[in-house]
């Protein structure tokens, strides 16, 4: 079981969830998928996106300032 | 797993540079939160999926030649508005990196990472005297509209 960490905190529509997408279908089952990202419209969607294409969404946390951590398992 | 009933389909007309973005940036967004996606392009949007992306001699006669080369490749599109003898499209290149906004160029890497179908206009190629290996190989066929509506039936459709 492998942990990826991605950081899209510096990236803008569709491209936070685009690469948060390439970086899931790399991975093996059970791996672990950490992405770093900003409040507003990433933090709203990445994570219901996970969800609605059957990945679990382990948890949602805050870092620092604007930035949130999601943990994905595949 | 994803839902395999959302589909979107776009027909991408235009080879503007600005418009290509638009197709992409759909295209990519719709692939990431599932969505199966289909790309036809067609006349300019055949300028796309150009292997030589600059400016090149493509095509069967001397006037399709001619018309390649003036058309281009993806590197060389146009803007629709403010293209100003192509400097326009440089500038938006800059303004997009510089805010840390996906350029064409990665749009469609993308867009072939999510696996986009992405097909050629049969009819147009015809005209302009393309071949099928004139395009990127990830060109998955060459189509007419018959087999578009076939493919795109049951989702959403748009033309760029």
């Amino acid at each position: 079981m492998a942990t990826k960490v991605l950081d899209i905190t510096k990236e803008h529509c569709p491209m936070t969830f685009v690469k948060t997408k390439i970086e899931l279908s790399k991975l093996s089952e059970g791996d672990i998928l950490e992405v770093l990202l900003a409040e507003g419209e990433p933090l709203d969607n990445v994570p219901r996106n996970a969800v609605e294409q059957g990945y679990d969404v382990i948890s949602v946390e805050h870092v620092e300032g604007t930035t949130h951590k999601v943990t994905i398992k595949k | 797993m994803a839902k395999d009933s959302k589909k979107l389909s776009i027909i991408a007309f235009s080879g503007d540079f600005d418009k290509l973005t638009a197709v992409f940036t759909l295209a990519t967004g719709a692939a990431a939160v599932g969505y199966e996606v289909n790309i036809f392009f067609t006349f300019w949007g055949l300028d796309a999926i150009k292997k030589k992306k600059g400016r090149a001699f493509v095509g069967g006669s001397k006037l399709t030649k001619m018309f390649g080369f003036m058309m281009g490749g993806l590197k060389v599109a146009p803007n629709s508005k403010f293209n100003f003898w192509g400097i326009g499209p440089k500038i938006f290149r800059k303004l997009m990196k510089k805010n840390n906004v996906a350029t064409l160029e990665e749009l469609v890497e993308a867009a072939i990472a999510l696996e986009v179908n992405m097909y050629a206009c049969e009819m147009a190629m015809h005209v302009l005297g393309l071949k099928k290996e004139d395009f990127i190989p990830e060109v998955k066929d060459v189509l007419g509209v018959a087999t578009f509506l076939n493919l795109s039936d049951g989702g959403q459709t748009l033309f760029i």
